[in-house]
C-alpha cells in the first residue's frame, strides 16, 4: 500500500536561496504528522510541492503513489493554504458548491451541510465570506479542503486565525479524520496543538529535517525536583523511576518532603533545540 | 472539462462584483449617446457643405463611412477595455491575493482554469463588441441614408480583434502583476493602432518603408490587421471621387487583410494560448 504522502530527496532552490535541501518525508494512511519549523524553514514549500503548486528542483513527491501535481494525486488530497482567500461575495454554501464542481464531488447539499456542521458553520451557510471573521473564513477553508472526501489533507497553518474554542474544534476534527483513515500533514506554529494531536512530529530547519519522531519520543527526561522544607532539591540526572528512592533517602536524612516534580522537555524545548542554529 | 462552465461562471461573477460591467455599460451608453448626437450634427453640417460645392463626392457616403469608422475604433477600444479588465489579474494577480491556489489544486487543473478564463472573457467581450457595433450601425442608418458595404464581416473581425487581445492579456497575466499587465496590454494595443495609422500615412505619402513597418506590425499584432480589414470592408464597393475622399480621411484608406488574415488570426490565438498554457503549467504558485 503506497503512503499517503511520500517525499524523497526533495529540494527546491529559488535563485540562491535553498528552500528545501533533500527532504525525505512520509505520511501514512490515517497518520497525523505535524510539521514544525521557524519562518522560512521550507514548510510551506514542502506542502506546496505536495499539492503541485510548486515544482521541485530535484527529488520526487507522490500522493498514494501518484506523482504530486498529477490529476489523480490532486483528486486524492484536500488543501488549505496558509494565505488563501475566497471571493467575498460568495456565501459559505456557494464556496463549497464551487469546489464540489471542481472536485467532481456528487455529494450535493448533504455533503455541504455535513462539512459546514463539522467546522461549526452550519448556521452561517448563507452568510457571505466578506461578512465572516478571519476565524470563520479559516474554518470554511477547512470545510473546503474536505470537499470530495480527500484521503490526504495538507493543512498549512489551519489554526493561525482561530481562538481557543476554534482550535479545539479543529483538533477534534483532526482526530475524527484520523479515525476515518485520512492522512494529515499539519504545518503549524502552535506547538502545543501539534503535541496534543499529532502521531508524529517533523522539525524542519534551513530546508532540512533536523528532528523527527513521536512527541513522547522527542520529549526527554530532564531530572527530578523535590520540594523540601529547606528548599527545592534538584537531581538533573535522575529519571521518573528514581523518584521514590530519592524521596525515601531525603526522608531518611530528616527532610520533610512536600512535593515531587519529574521534569521532561516539552515539544517546545525540542523544537527550540533543533532549530537553535537557524534562529540564533 | 465539466468544471469549465463553473469556472467561467466564477470569472464572470467576479467581474460583475468588481463593477467592470457597470463601468463598461455606463461608458458604452455615454459613447452611443454622444455618437448619435455627433452623427446627427455631422450630417446636417455635411449637407450644408454639399449645397455650396459640386465635387462629385457622395457626401452622405463620406460622412456615414467616416462616422461609422470612428464608431468601429471606439467599439474596439471599449471591447479592449472590457476584456483587459476581465483578464488582467487572472493568474499572477489572483495568485498574489490567494484566490487562485484553492482552485488549481483541484483535479480540474491549471489548463482548464486558463481555458475557462479565456472562453469567459472572449465570449463576453466578443458579444459585447458585436452588440455595440450593431447599435452604432442602427444609429448611423437612423440619422443618415448611408449603409456599410459589408455588415457581418466587419463585426466578426472586430470581435476577433478583441479575442486576440483577450489571449494576449491572459498570457501577460501569467508573468505580470495585474497593474503591470493592464498597462502593458494597453501599450501593445496603442502600438498596434499607431502602426496602422503609420501604414495609412505611408500609403498617402507613397512610402514603402512605412507601409512595410505597418504590414509587419499587422502580422505581429493581428488585432490591428483585423480592425483595418473591417474598416476596409465597410467601403469596399465605393468607387470614384468618394473613394479617394474616404482614403484621405482618418478612417479611410484602411488596408485589406488578404485571404490569409483570418486563418493567421485564428492560428495566432491558438499559439498565444498554447504559450500561456505551457508557461502556466511551469509557474510556481
Amino acid at each position: 500500500m503506497a503512503a499517503a504522502l511520500e517525499a524523497r530527496g526533495l529540494s527546491k532552490r529559488y535563485g540562491r536561496n535553498q528552500a528545501l535541501a533533500g527532504v525525505d518525508l512520509e505520511v501514512g494512511e490515517g497518520e497525523l504528522v505535524g510539521l514544525l519549523g521557524p519562518n522560512g524553514a521550507g514548510k510551506s514549500t514542502l506542502v506546496k510541492i505536495a499539492c503541485g503548486l510548486i515544482r521541485p528542483t530535484s527529488g520526487t513527491a507522490a500522493i498514494y503513489g501518484q506523482p504530486a501535481g498529477s490529476p489523480p494525486a490532486r483528486a486524492a488530497l484536500g488543501y488549505l493554504a496558509e494565505l488563501f482567500r475566497f471571493p467575498g461575495w460568495y456565501s459559505a454554501d456557494e464556496v463549497l458548491a464551487l469546489h464540489q464542481k471542481l472536485a467532481g464531488s456528487s455529494g450535493g447539499a448533504a455533503e455541504r451541510s455535513e462539512l459546514l456542521g463539522l467546522v461549526e458553520l452550519a448556521d452561517t451557510r448563507e452568510r457571505r465570506v466578506e461578512a465572516m471573521s478571519k476565524g470563520m473564513q479559516q474554518r470554511l477553508g477547512l470545510a473546503q479542503a474536505l470537499v470530495g472526501s480527500p484521503r490526504l489533507l495538507l493543512l498549512d497553518e489551519p489554526t493561525s486565525a482561530l481562538d481557543p474554542i476554534g482550535r479545539r474544534t479543529v483538533r477534534e476534527l483532526l482526530e475524527r479524520l484520523r479515525e476515518r483513515g485520512i492522512g494529515v500533514l499539519l504545518n503549524s506554529h502552535l506547538l502545543s496543538e501539534v503535541e496534543r494531536v499529532c502521531d508524529r512530529v517533523v522539525n524542519i530547519s534551513g530546508g532540512s529535517i533536523v528532528a523527527a519522531g513521536r512527541p513522547d519520543e522527542l520529549a526527554r527526561a530532564r531530572g527530578v525536583e523535590i520540594e523540601t522544607a529547606t528548599g527545592v532539591r534538584s537531581f538533573p540526572e535522575a529519571v521518573r523511576e528514581d523518584a521514590p528512592e530519592l524521596v525515601a533517602r531525603l526522608v531518611a536524612e530528616g527532610e520533610r518532603v512536600y512535593g515531587v516534580r519529574v521534569l521532561s522537555t516539552t515539544l517546545e524545548d525540542t523544537y527550540l533545540r533543533a532549530v537553535e542554529g537557524e534562529t540564533g | 472539462m465539466s468544471a469549465v462552465p463553473a469556472l467561467i461562471a466564477y470569472a464572470l461573477r467576479e467581474a460583475i462584483r468588481r463593477k467592470v460591467f457597470v463601468v463598461v455599460v455606463v461608458l458604452t451608453a455615454a459613447f452611443l449617446v454622444l455618437y448619435w448626437l455627433g452623427a446627427r450634427q455631422a450630417y446636417v453640417e455635411a449637407r450644408s457643405f454639399e449645397g455650396s460645392t459640386d465635387t462629385g463626392v457622395d457626401i452622405d457616403t463620406l460622412t456615414g463611412a467616416t462616422l461609422f469608422g470612428l464608431s468601429m475604433f471606439a467599439t474596439l477600444f471599449l471591447g479592449t477595455v472590457l476584456t483587459v479588465f476581465l483578464t488582467l489579474g487572472a493568474v499572477r494577480g489572483d495568485a498574489e491575493r490567494g484566490l487562485l491556489q484553492p482552485l488549481v489544486v483541484r483535479p480540474v487543473g491549471r489548463s482548464a482554469f486558463l481555458v475557462a478564463r479565456f472562453l469567459g472573457a472572449a465570449a463576453v467581450s466578443g458579444v459585447y463588441v458585436v452588440l455595440v457595433y450593431a447599435a452604432a450601425l442602427l444609429i448611423t442608418e437612423a440619422v443618415g441614408p448611408w449603409s456599410p458595404d459589408a455588415v457581418v464581416g466587419p463585426a466578426l473581425e472586430l470581435a476577433g480583434a478583441v479575442v486576440i487581445v483577450t489571449a494576449l492579456s491572459l498570457l501577460g497575466s501569467i508573468f505580470l502583476s495585474a497593474t503591470a499587465n493592464g498597462i502593458a496590454i494597453f501599450m501593445v494595443f496603442g502600438a498596434g493602432l499607431v502602426a496602422g495609422l503609420l501604414g495609412q500615412i505611408g500609403e498617402a505619402l507613397d512610402s514603402p518603408t512605412l507601409v512595410d513597418v505597418a504590414e509587419k506590425t499587422s502580422w505581429i499584432l493581428p488585432f490591428e490587421a483585423l480592425y483595418q480589414d473591417g474598416l476596409h470592408r465597410i467601403t469596399e464597393d465605393t468607387r470614384g471621387f468618394t473613394e479617394i475622399a474616404l482614403q484621405l480621411g482618418p478612417f479611410g484608406g484602411a488596408q485589406a487583410g488578404g485571404s490569409s488574415l483570418v486563418a493567421w488570426a485564428a492560428l495566432y490565438v491558438v499559439l498565444v494560448l498554447g504559450i500561456a498554457l505551457a508557461a502556466f503549467a511551469r509557474r510556481d504558485l
